[in-house]
């Protein structure tokens, strides 16, 4: 029986509740996604519990839809992106010498450049297609990725215990599933967390810059984009993406403490 | 008593608990404890690590590190209850009256400032001197400590002296406001052992000069044996014994005492070599990668069958990277090594599953040799499974005979090696290296990372297991006693060369060389005036010369 | 040589070769992917003999390593090209436009630096604590909304709500000093926010480290008073990391700057780059990546310097 604090059920529940409302969209949703049911920027009412939009469109199904493409769109970076760089990191840490430094150096210049600013400039040739952008955050977000992979691992490959598993005549195998991953895997799944949040704030500024998910599909840095004329008229539509990434960027970060507190506490609280 | 200086009555110290992912709790690391130091005299505080030693004497200061706070008692300096000051004139104490030495000066000297205005800085604070009076009472008290160039040594960065003289430039720091009463934290644990002699004799010198009372706390009783008049034993927290240094010494009263008094007593007598060597190491050369340096140069050596081969040297001798070259994980450069009649590929990559299965190892740290995800029942299981092919019921009942064998019995199958003391988990390593059925298991500083009665246990029980599966040692240690326990070869390593080796009695007995006759000398014992014996000999010694 | 000098010869040299490197990687971004320049600028619509005719004029059709070369030649010299969507030239364009970044930034980071190395400080004074506490629960909450929304959230309350400050920041050459100032309020309040989270946390976590030192403890128990620990024995070893910290979030604000200037219709860098993303101008893209990069990648570099020059090991050795 795992005992959980009250801080990660909450953020576990939340965090359910975002992505079980971005699964069920179509059935959740009071109206569609793009069809005009009331006039432009209605205050909030029985019908519309969050009011309309700029186009006069229901705001509470687009948030609905909209958490879909955003959930969708910053989870398949964030998959991409750990996939990537926990294979890279870990094969650096393992081989180590000339791959280790190719793949490290390659890291490093890539993470000279600010992330944003790098999206930017390939955005600037690329056609703006889901997919394309997958790729794109999904690549850049790697090398954090890869930095910490190959960190841990490299640190767990020195310990004294991997030494006594290669002297006992384990090969790589054994090695990097038995011994070094089961003592990666909390920093890592911590990390995890971290980078889908930053993925959902990532996606959110690009939309919001024009150069993300495109209308008409909805999401939430798309939606802030949308609405944001009506902030000077006292209008605060453009504002209700921010609870919802907030809510989501907080449950998902009391998760992921919960997670590394609950792992690093069974080495007897060293930390390693 | 007009002349006694501190006065700790029932003192009682707590402590806050942060254990990761569960609530924090108090606990109580210090209960009922007085005591009282007159002027001018040396009291050694003694225990294992947890004994709260450290605590107290930080709290003859009024002081609590971290979490740490003083709940109950009294502590009196020179007439005042500490504990009734407040915050101002207690600072006004601290750094005047009492001083404190720590363990590690490497750590306690701040790296970016001088020494010299470390070591005057209380003196200054406290307005006890000019700054000139102060820099030429350092310089005195430099040369007293025998440091190099004492005019110009306090021009330097901690990290452009050695840590030995560092060692002793906090006790210049803690000397130079003239306190009544100085805290000597184990100011020699982290030292080697010829140099550790040193920096004693130095401190004693300085205690004796200036007459200042001492708390000296340390865990060697052969240390505290030689320094202090007067020696309180604590256990978990609380007084075991207290008496003059010559009564704990020759006529402990307590059972605890009797042990630490007779640790590293074991007695054993060295067996004569028979057959044919089970490893043979033949002028062995080696250097790390990337490096130009030889750190072995010609090791020779032989071990036998059920025999213990004891590899003793100082930090940087090369005794560990031998461990590395005969277990295949540094490839020599020259020579060659011969194990159970065959000769072994330099490489661990080129040995084969025989070959890797009868030589084991046991390595310093317990906690970090095992996997903090696996269960002992997996640790010790692997070996078996790996190779001997035992599975399911098979291996679980040749587990616990293991465990069996290594005195741990039912119930630690299921635990995680966090789950285990200190002595516990070296056991369970030892286990795993008897799974495999070995000839020869390399043993790297087994013990010393334990408190002296648990690495008692280890030693006692590394000694049965050989007389039963007739397996050879191959022990590395810096620690002459445990040598003495244990083996019946030595090798004494030196700078990467073998400096003198042969049957345990030929080598402890005299004519000795330089670089052994100084190793065995330095090694304290448990005897009142063995200091001054050492350095009385040595006097006569270099006045000879 | 003195072993300080060679590690600073040799961190510089690392900077410019990063730079150099960066260099290539923003216009091999903007090269080997599918489609040309020709192609976004003209759209899929365009005709072969109008693409090819905008090739040859744009020297697309030259190999192109050459093309870099031109193009870093260019950029030596001061020379950015002209825009493809106005034909203007981008260095007249982007020199006014820098100048109101840098001010932007400028004055947030004056906000932000002072104000993030106190909060710092009092953190870690009152450490587990109600300012603490209230401290590391700011920075959670700002972690986790991007800048953008909190720059509307401001705009919102402040601008629209209290009207304390005019939500677009307009700017231009005439205005005083005064008039500036009032005009990047909201912005400048953002970033500040932005950056402020960041900067306590780490400042936070740099003293800390600092002050669980066993030497801090040697200095207490010569019976020095909080302050004067801090001073003189805290602040000589912490200050390399605070200033690290310091640089490293500044080289985080160039970057916030991008987003905050869209958001408040601040005509700097950061708009003039994305609006000519959006119209896929690439030499303005090109010349502006390069500009941010640049920046970023010096105050990281002098991140690295200061850390070496404040490392007495390596100032004194042995």
């Amino acid at each position: 029986m795992i005992r959980i604090p009250p801080g990660a059920a909450i953020g576990l529940i939340v965090t359910g509740a975002f992505f079980l409302a971005a699964l069920l969209a179509p059935w959740i949703a009071p109206y569609s996604m793009t069809e005009i049911v009331g006039d432009v920027w209605e205050p909030r009412s029985a019908e519309h519990l969050l009011g309309t939009d700029n186009l006069g469109r229901d705001l509470l199904s687009r948030m609905i839809y909209g958490a879909r493409t955003t959930i969708f769109v910053a989870g398949m970076a964030t998959a991409l992106a750990f996939t990537l760089g926990t294979v890279l990191g870990f094969t650096a840490a393992v081989i180590g010498g000339w791959v280790d430094q190719l793949m490290s150096r390659g890291v490093d210049l890539l993470m000279s450049i600010p992330t944003l600013i790098f999206a930017l400039v390939v955005l600037s040739v690329m056609p703006v297609t889901l997919p394309i952008l997958i790729v794109v955050m999904g690549v850049l977000d790697s090398t954090r990725v890869y930095r910490l992979g190959r960190a841990v691992a490299v640190d767990i490959n020195v310990q004294d215990f991997v030494e006594a598993a290669r002297l006992r005549g384990e090969g790589r195998i054994w090695v990097i599933f038995r011994e070094i991953l089961p003592n990666a895997l909390s920093p890592l799944v911590a990390e995890l967390g971290l980078r889908f949040i930053f993925a959902i704030l990532f996606i959110s500024t690009l939309s919001f810059l024009g150069l993300g998910v495109q209308p008409p599909l909805a999401d939430w840095g798309g939606i802030v984009r949308e609405n944001r004329e009506g902030i000077v008229y006292g209008i605060p539509a453009a504002l209700v993406p921010a609870i919802s990434i907030a809510a989501l960027a907080i449950s998902v970060n009391l998760v992921a403490d919960w997670v590394l507190g609950r792992t690093t506490s069974l080495k007897g609280g060293r930390g390693v | 008593m007009s002349d006694t200086l501190l006065d700790i009555r029932d003192l009682r110290i707590e402590a806050t608990v942060y254990p990761p992912g569960a609530a924090p709790f108090d606990t109580t690391i210090v209960d009922d404890v007085s005591l009282s130091l007159e002027k001018g005299r040396v009291m050694g505080l003694i225990g294992e690590s947890g004994a709260g030693k450290s605590t107290i004497g930080l709290a003859a200061m009024a002081y609590g590190r971290g979490g740490i706070r003083i709940t109950g008692g009294e502590i009196w300096l020179g007439g005042r209850d500490l504990r009734k000051l407040g915050p101002r004139r207690l600072r006004g104490v601290r750094g005047r009256e009492v001083t404190y030495v720590a363990q590690s000066a490497a750590a306690a000297f701040n790296p970016a400032r001088r020494i010299m205005d470390q070591v005057i800085e209380a003196t200054l604070h406290h307005g006890l001197a000019s700054r000139r009076e102060a820099e030429a009472r350092a310089v005195d008290l430099f040369a007293k400590l025998d440091l190099p160039e004492p005019e110009t040594f306090g021009r330097r960065y901690p990290h452009q002296v050695s840590g030995g003289q560092l060692q002793r430039a906090m006790t210049a720091l803690a000397l130079c406001p003239r306190p009544e009463l100085v805290v000597f934290d184990e100011p020699t644990t982290a030292l080697d052992v010829t140099t550790q002699i040193d920096v004693l004799a130095a401190i004693k010198d300085a205690i004796r000069d200036t007459g200042v009372a001492a708390l000296y706390i340390t865990h060697d009783l052969a240390v505290i044996a030689q320094v202090s008049d007067e020696i309180v034993v604590l256990k978990d927290g609380r007084v075991v014994e207290r008496g003059e240094t010559h009564q704990i010494i020759e006529a402990p009263r307590e059972d605890y005492t009797r042990a630490l008094v007779s640790v590293r007593s074991i007695e054993h007598k060295e067996k004569p070599p028979a057959g044919e060597p089970v490893l043979r190491v033949d002028d062995i050369t080696a250097r790390y990668p990337g490096t130009r340096f030889d750190v072995l140069k010609g090791i020779d050596v032989e071990l036998h069958a059920g025999q213990t081969l004891a590899v003793v040297g100082e930090s940087g001798s090369g005794k560990s990277t031998l461990a590395r070259v005969i277990t295949g994980l540094l490839p020599p450069r020259a020579g060659g090594i011969d194990f159970a009649g065959r000769t072994l590929a330099p490489a661990l990559r080129g040995r084969d599953k025989q070959d890797l299965r009868e030589l084991q190892m046991i390595y310093q740290m317990a906690d970090v040799a095992m996997n903090p995800r696996h269960t002992v029942g997996t640790i010790i299981g692997r070996p078996l499974q790996f190779y001997f092919g035992l599975r399911g019921r098979r291996k679980a009942e040749r587990v616990q005979e293991l465990l069996d064998a290594i005195e741990l019995g039912e119930g630690f199958v299921d635990r995680y090696p966090a789950e285990l003391s200190g002595g516990q988990k070296q056991r369970v390593c030892i286990a795993r290296a008897l799974a495999a059925e070995p000839r020869l298991i390399i043993c790297d500083e087994v013990t010393s990372a334990l408190d002296p009665l648990v690495a008692d246990g280890i030693l006692r029980l590394l000694l049965n297991l050989q007389k039963r599966e007739n397996v050879a040692y191959l022990f590395i240690t810096h620690d002459i006693a445990t040598v003495r326990a244990i083996a019946d070869s030595i090798a004494v390593m030196y700078q990467g060369e073998v400096v003198r080796y042969g049957p345990k009695s030929e080598v402890l007995s005299p004519p000795f060389d330089a670089y052994t006759d100084l190793l065995l000398a330095s090694v304290p014992e448990m005897k009142l005036g063995w200091l001054e014996d050492v350095l009385a000999r040595r006097r006569m010694e270099s006045a000879g010369h | 040589m003195h072993p300080v000098v060679k590690l600073l010869a040799q961190r510089i040299a690392l900077g410019v070769l990063l730079l150099l490197a960066a260099s290539v990687l923003i216009f091999v971004g903007t090269e080997i992917l599918p489609g040309d320049v020709a192609q976004s600028v003209l759209g899929q619509a365009a005709t072969e003999q109008a693409l090819a005719n905008m090739r040859a004029e744009m020297g697309l059709d030259e190999p192109a390593h050459l093309r870099y070369f031109d193009w870093l030649g260019g950029v030596l010299q001061g020379d950015l090209g002209v825009a493809l969507s106005n034909g203007r030239d981008i260095a007249d364009a982007i020199a006014v436009r820098l100048s109101n970044t840098l001010f932007l930034a400028g004055v947030a980071a004056a906000i932000a630096v002072p104000l993030s190395i106190l909060l710092g400080l009092l953190a870690v004074r009152f450490r587990g604590r109600w300012p603490d506490n209230l401290i590391s629960g700011t920075t959670l909450a700002a972690i986790s909304v991007p800048e953008f929304l909190l720059g509307y959230i401001v705009m919102y309350f402040v601008g629209v709500q209290l009207g304390w400050f005019p939500t677009v920041a307009m700017i231009n050459d005439r205005m005083s000093l005064l008039a500036k100032l009032n005009a990047v309020a909201l912005p400048a309040m953002v970033l500040t926010m932005v950056v402020l989270a960041h900067m306590m946390r780490m400042t936070r976590a740099a003293i800390l480290n600092v002050m669980q030192s066993p030497y801090i403890e040697t200095a207490e128990l010569k019976g020095l008073a909080g302050l004067m620990v801090i001073y003189r024995h805290a602040m000589p070893n912490a200050i390399a990391p605070i200033v690290n910290v310091v640089m490293i979030n500044l080289a985080y604000l160039v970057v916030g700057v991008v987003v905050i200037e869209v958001v408040f219709v601040y005509p700097g860098m950061g708009q003039y780059l994305v609006d000519h993303v959006s119209k896929r101008d690439v030499p303005v893209v090109q010349a502006c990546g390069l500009i941010f990069a640049t920046v970023y990648i010096g105050l990281n570099m002098v991140a690295d310097i200061v850390s070496i020059l404040a490392n007495p090991r390596l100032r004194h050795p042995k």
